[in-house]
C-alpha cells in the first residue's frame, strides 16, 4: 500500500506530515481564488457612475446676470446648485451672528472664497431628508432668516446658507469650486 | 421527509410509470402539496396566507412580465412608456393595476402569515429554519417593491428612490461611495433606473427559489397547527390534498374578490398621486412618503431626531430600521417558551396584541408628516417595538404560567366539538 500512497502523492512526505497533494490543492484553490476576485472586481464597479456621468461631474456657471439679492438654481451632478449674490446688508446679517451658538458653527467667510464673500455657492438639498429649498427662485418664501426654506419639515436657513431652525442637522452643502474669471466659477 | 403513515404515490397508467422511473417530478409534487403530505387536521384559516402569497408572487410574475414587453427603462421615455401601457396597451390599464395593487395584496398576505406565526409560536424548535427563510423571503419583498416603484420614474419614485438610497450615505466613511455606487451616479438617474428594472425583474425569482427552501424545511417537521401540539398518530392528520387543496381554494377565493374590489373601484387608493407627475429632480413633492406597506420602519427611521454622543441622529435612525428586521431573526432564541401556541399563553397572549396595536400605531405615524405630536409618538411607539422582543417577550417566556394542553390534536378537536374519544383523552398532556 505505501507504494501506491507515494506514487499517487497521498503519502506522508517529509516530517512535517504534509502531503504534495495538500499543497498542490492549496495552490489550486488559491490560484482559483484569486481568478474569482479578480472576475468580481469588474462585476461589482461596473456599478460605479460610467464616464458619461463623470463628464458631468463638474459644471461652469455664468455670474454675470446675477444682481445684488438674486440667485439662480441651476445643476451640477444632477442635483440642484444655488449660486446666489448677497447684498451688504445680508452680509452683515450673516457676520452679526456668532458661529458658537449655531447648530453647525461656521463663518460667512469659511463658506466662500477670499475676497469674494458676496457669492454664496452652495447645494440646493436639505441636509434634512434631501428636499429642494425655496428662496432662489424670483418671490419664493427665504424663511424667517431670509436665506432659503425647505417646505418639507419646515427647515430655515439664513444668508450664509446655515441652519436655523428645523430639522435639518448640517448647513447647505458648499461644493468645491474655484473662480475662472470674475464673472464665472467652475464648480467640481 | 413525511410521517409514516402518509399515502404513498403509486401511478397506475404505464405512461406516469415510466415517468415516474426517469424523473420523480409527479410524486415529488404528490408528497409536497398532494394527499402524499400529511397536514394536521385542525388548521385554521389564518394557515391560508402561506398559499395565498404563493398565489399573489404569480400574480406579480405574470403581471409583470407583461408589462415588462411595453416598458421602457431609461429615464427619458420611462414615464411615458408606462402612460402608455396605462392609456394605449389593449388591458394594459389591467396588467398595471393587478401589478400595483398585487404588490399591496402580496404585502397583506405576508404580514397576516408574518403575525400568524408570531401569535401561534411557529417560530419555535424544530421550524426556525421555516422562520428564518421566511424573513429572507420579506427582505427580498421589500428590495424588490422599492425598485419596482422607482420604476415609473414619477415624483415619489424618483425621490423615493433618493431617500432611500440616501440611507446608506448616512453609514460612515464609506457611506457616500456606496450611495454614488448604488445609483451608478451622484442622483437617481438613467444608470439607477436600468440597474432597478434589471434586479426588478431578477429578484422575484430568487423569491420562488427561497420559497421553494421554505417549503422543504417546512415539510420536514411537518406543518403547525392552532394547539402547538405535535402530531402523534395518524388520528391527528388529513392528506393534504383534498382537504387542504379545497380549504386553500374557498381562500384564494375570497382573496381574489377583495383584489378584485379594490383593482376594479379603487386602483389607485393605495397609491400616491404625486406619482402620476413626472420625476423632477429640482423640485420636491411636499411630502414625501413610501408605499404604506414601509410605514412602520418608516416611523422606526424617523423617531430619531437627537445625536447620541457622537452618533448622528440620521444614522441612528438607519440603524434602528434594519434592526428592527433583523431582530426577528433571533426570536427563536429570545422567546424560550415550550410552548408554542399563544392560545395557551394568557400572559404572551394579552402582549401579543399589544405589538399588533402598536405596529399599526407605527404604520399610521410612518405615512403621518414629521412634525410632532407624530415625531414624539413615533419614538414611544418604536421604543415600544424593541422593549417587546428585547425585554418583555424573554421575561414572560420565564415567569408565565401556561394553561394546560391538550392531551393531542385529536383531543382538541373533539373537545372543542363536545365528543370524547376515550383512546386519545387518556393520552397525558406534556
Amino acid at each position: 500500500m505505501a507504494s501506491v500512497e507515494q506514487i499517487d502523492g497521498t503519502g506522508p512526505s517529509g516530517e512535517d506530515g504534509v502531503r504534495r497533494r495538500d499543497f498542490i490543492n492549496i495552490a489550486a484553490v488559491s490560484f482559483a481564488g484569486v481568478g474569482a476576485v479578480a472576475v468580481v472586481l469588474p462585476l461589482v464597479d461596473q456599478m460605479n457612475p460610467s464616464a458619461d456621468v463623470l463628464a458631468l461631474a463638474s459644471a461652469e456657471v455664468d455670474l454675470s446676470a446675477i444682481q445684488p439679492g438674486q440667485a439662480i438654481k441651476t445643476t451640477f451632478r444632477s442635483q440642484p446648485l444655488f449660486v446666489r449674490q448677497l447684498t451688504p446688508k445680508e452680509i452683515a446679517e450673516a457676520d452679526k451672528v456668532d458661529p458658537s451658538t449655531l447648530r453647525d458653527p461656521q463663518t460667512l467667510e469659511e463658506r466662500t472664497v477670499d475676497g469674494k464673500k458676496q457669492w454664496l455657492v452652495t447645494m440646493g438639498v436639505c441636509t434634512h431628508l434631501g428636499c429642494v429649498p425655496l428662496g432662489a427662485g424670483e418671490g419664493e418664501n427665504r424663511g424667517e432668516f431670509g436665506g432659503y426654506f425647505c417646505p418639507c419639515h419646515g427647515s430655515s436657513y439664513d444668508t450664509a446658507a446655515r441652519i436655523r431652525k428645523g430639522p435639518a442637522p448640517k448647513n447647505l452643502e458648499v461644493p468645491k469650486y474655484s473662480f475662472t474669471s470674475d464673472t464665472a466659477i467652475l464648480v467640481g | 421527509m413525511s410521517f409514516p403513515w402518509a399515502e404513498q404515490y403509486t401511478p397506475k397508467h404505464p405512461v406516469m410509470q415510466w415517468v415516474d422511473e426517469k424523473l420523480p417530478l409527479p410524486r415529488l409534487v404528490y408528497n409536497a402539496v398532494g394527499a402524499g403530505y400529511p397536514v394536521p387536521r385542525n388548521l385554521n384559516y389564518f394557515w391560508n396566507f402561506g398559499v395565498l402569497a404563493g398565489l399573489a408572487l404569480v400574480i406579480q410574475i405574470v403581471t409583470g412580465v407583461i408589462m415588462a414587453m411595453h416598458y421602457g427603462a431609461n429615464d427619458l421615455v420611462a414615464f411615458g412608456t408606462v402612460e402608455q401601457t396605462m392609456r394605449d396597451v389593449n388591458a394594459g390599464w389591467l396588467m398595471r393595476y393587478a401589478h400595483a395593487n398585487g404588490a399591496s395584496f402580496f404585502f397583506i398576505v405576508v404580514y397576516l402569515h408574518i403575525f400568524r406565526g408570531l401569535y401561534f409560536g411557529s417560530y419555535k424548535a424544530p421550524r426556525e429554519m421555516v422562520w428564518l427563510l421566511g424573513l429572507v423571503i420579506f427582505l427580498l419583498m421589500m428590495a424588490t417593491a422599492f425598485m419596482g416603484y422607482v420604476l415609473p420614474w414619477g415624483q415619489m419614485s424618483y425621490w423615493g428612490a433618493k431617500v432611500i438610497t440616501g440611507l446608506f450615505g448616512a453609514i460612515p466613511v464609506v457611506g457616500e461611495p456606496i450611495q454614488t455606487w448604488l445609483l451608478g451616479g451622484f442622483a437617481p438617474g438613467n444608470a439607477s433606473l436600468n440597474r432597478f428594472f434589471s434586479l426588478h425583474f431578477l429578484l422575484p425569482f430568487v423569491i420562488a427559489g427561497v420559497i421553494i427552501l421554505h417549503i422543504w424545511a417546512l415539510h420536514i417537521p411537518g406543518s403547525s397547527n392552532p394547539t402547538g401540539v405535535e402530531v402523534k398518530g395518524p388520528q391527528d392528520t388529513v392528506p393534504f390534498h383534498p382537504y387542504y387543496t379545497a380549504k386553500d381554494g374557498f381562500g384564494a377565493g375570497i382573496f381574489l374578490i377583495a383584489f378584485s374590489i379594490l383593482l376594479f373601484f379603487a386602483p389607485n387608493f393605495l397609491g400616491h398621486p404625486d406619482n402620476y407627475i413626472e420625476a423632477n429632480p429640482l423640485s420636491t413633492p411636499a411630502h414625501i412618503v413610501p408605499e404604506w406597506y414601509f410605514w412602520p420602519f418608516y416611523a422606526i427611521l424617523r423617531a430619531f431626531t437627537v445625536d447620541f454622543f457622537f452618533v448622528p441622529a440620521k444614522l441612528l435612525g438607519v440603524l434602528a430600521m434594519f434592526a428592527s428586521i433583523l431582530l426577528l431573526f433571533f426570536l427563536p432564541w429570545l422567546d424560550t417558551s415550550p410552548v408554542r401556541s399563544g392560545k395557551y399563553r394568557p400572559t404572551f397572549n394579552k402582549f401579543f396584541w399589544i405589538l399588533v396595536i402598536d405596529v399599526l400605531i407605527l404604520g399610521w405615524l410612518g405615512g403621518a408628516p414629521a412634525e410632532e405630536p407624530y415625531v414624539m409618538m413615533s419614538q414611544v411607539a418604536a421604543a415600544y417595538y424593541f422593549a417587546h422582543f428585547l425585554i418583555i417577550l424573554p421575561l414572560i417566556s420565564r415567569f408565565e404560567k401556561p394553561l394546560p394542553l391538550p392531551g393531542s390534536i385529536t383531543e382538541a378537536v373533539l373537545a372543542k366539538y363536545g365528543k370524547t374519544d376515550g383512546e386519545t383523552v387518556a393520552v397525558p398532556a406534556e
